[in-house]
């Protein structure tokens, strides 16, 4: 039976602006960042003030893993908009150095909490592109 | 304890009504202040939401009103309850003496309602949130409530009870969108429509028109009013997150700290509450709620009310006009939750009163979890 949870196709994602920039010229290279203050914190999305310490000078985008857990999910059934195909799932995952991205789990319909995934990435169409979460193909 | 008082509460006309927001707010208000037995002109303080960008500015000019005080702070449903707060402040300073809350929408008539929520451009989420395809709030509701079964080990079938419950009060209850409507099984709960896993239709609530006005003053003005005054004893609020990922846990919510700040402030405690309203937009939000009061610890929500306790007759009344899943849901539900629990308290709900009640708590919830208001409210004695 073919996978009825096989693709993301990304909905539309609004311009990038001032505090997104750095984040969206990452991820056209299929780089995934967050943004990264020199006290250790990190957060998404950007912000341009580190939420622990106050900073704006000390922030930067850092590169992540990919590497994610899924911290919660769920599988839609009803469209939102006419030209999206259901059920897809949806999902908050942690990834491994902290921050918590919302995002489109893909390969089936068949998840628990606590899987591991690592990222992938879903073209725009406007040069920009958009991670989502395979399951992890590592051990 | 505040001096002051709830001497005025109204619903509108609910349901499918036909009718215009303003012609909803209209009833909302001139039935609430018939209630007190004021009239527009006492009114010095409004506050709303649900007109326009310019809620109350559009009430003042339609009731003829040039307030001294007004809040139009939006917070999603929960609002409502964070205007007693503000409402009491405002009195009790002597910047008010007559304020009304109010709010109505006609969402169900008007066919207003979208599916996947209202992004605006040039904020974050748009960027990284709508492109994903969120059910807006409803699936941040269903990841809470997977994430809630995950983590205590409870089952789909045990937060079925909630709806269910929910449905014996609107049974006893005539404004009910289903009354008349019959009780529900665990199987017609489960088996509904699935929306969002763990979600189905019935742990939606309703989308309907709607919606209520109260009228506060002074405690001292209140008791040479027509009304048994309902005192507001405490109130506490707090904001959480604005997106899908703000919040680092999904199932412990702001309401551990409104509640808190709000029993306090009442000098009574969650054991003193003889009827309790919580914002049920969904199941598993008064789960999270009456957790966060403190009727029972974290995970143990769905054992508790398993024996049917916050059913008609139970130990804990829960939730009394059927609640946002049986009654009414007019998009921000929070005013109903006061109207109901003032009702309570002065002993005016028929079948589905609660004996001797007179300690209510009324708890709003808006957004995606994203703010929470507390009121403590009772009886004067």
């Amino acid at each position: 039976m073919s996978d009825p949870n096989s693709t993301f196709v990304p909905g539309p994602a609004a311009p990038a602006d001032d505090l997104s920039e750095t984040w969206w010229a990452a991820a056209s290279g299929h780089r995934l960042t967050v943004e990264t203050c020199s006290c250790g914190h990190r957060q998404h999305p950007p912000r341009g003030v580190c939420t622990a310490c106050s900073s704006t000078a000390s922030l930067a985008p850092g590169e992540v893993s990919g590497r994610a857990t899924v911290d919660s999910y769920t599988v839609v059934h009803r469209a939102p908009r006419p030209d999206v195909d259901v059920p897809y799932v949806l999902a908050r995952v942690r990834l491994a150095e902290g921050p918590v991205l919302l995002t489109r789990l893909v390969g089936g319909l068949d998840w628990t909490i606590g899987d591991a995934v690592s990222v992938a990435w879903a073209d725009l169409g406007d040069g920009r592109a958009l991670p989502y979460f395979i399951r992890s193909t590592e051990i | 304890m505040t001096g002051v008082a709830i001497v005025g509460a109204a619903e509108c006309d609910l349901g499918v009504t036909g009718k215009s927001i303003l012609g909803l707010q209209t009833q909302a208000v001139s039935r609430a202040l018939a209630d007190a037995g004021l009239s527009l002109a006492d009114v010095d303080g409004i506050a709303s939401t649900s007109v326009s960008r310019f809620s109350v500015t559009q009430l003042a000019e339609h009731f003829g009103i040039q307030p001294r005080w007004s809040d139009s702070t939006f917070a999603g449903g929960s609002v409502y309850e964070m205007f007693v707060a503000r409402a009491a402040q405002a009195i009790e300073a002597g910047q008010a003496t007559v304020v009304v809350i109010t709010f109505a929408s006609n969402q169900r008539s008007a066919a207003s309602r979208k599916l996947g929520g209202v992004y605006e451009p040039w904020t974050p989420e748009a960027q990284f949130e709508e492109p994903y395809d969120p059910l807006f709030p409803l699936s941040y509701y269903a990841m809470a409530a997977q994430s809630y079964l995950h983590r205590h080990g409870a089952t789909r079938e045990q937060l079925a009870e909630v709806a269910i419950a929910a449905r014996q009060w609107a049974l006893l209850n005539p404004q009910a969108f289903r009354y008349g409507k019959g009780p529900l099984s665990v199987e017609d709960v489960v088996g509904a429509t699935p929306i969002s896993s763990p979600l189905t239709a019935a742990d939606c609530c309703l989308v309907t028109d709607g919606g209520g006005a109260v009228v506060l003053t002074s405690l001292e003005r209140a008791r040479d009013l027509r009304r048994p005054p309902v005192r507001v004893l405490g109130y506490g609020e707090r904001t959480t997150n604005n997106s899908f990922t703000g919040a680092e846990e999904l199932t412990v919510t702001g309401a551990v700290g409104s509640a808190a700040d709000a029993f306090a402030r009442a000098g009574v405690g969650v054991e003193d509450v003889d009827v309790t309203q919580v914002y049920d937009s969904f199941t598993i939000t008064p789960v999270l709620s009456v957790e966060a009061l403190g009727f029972c610890g974290p995970g143990e929500a769905l054992a508790m009310i398993s024996d049917g306790r916050t059913r008609p007759g139970g130990s804990l009344p829960l939730n009394t006009s059927g609640g946002g899943l049986s009654y009414c849901h007019p998009g921000q539900y929070g005013v109903l939750l006061l109207v109901e629990a003032v009702r309570q308290l002065r002993g005016e709900c028929g079948a589905r009163q609660v004996p001797d009640a007179e300690i209510a708590l009324a708890h709003g919830t808006g957004g995606i979890l994203s703010t929470h208001a507390t009121v403590v409210l009772g009886r004067d004695r």
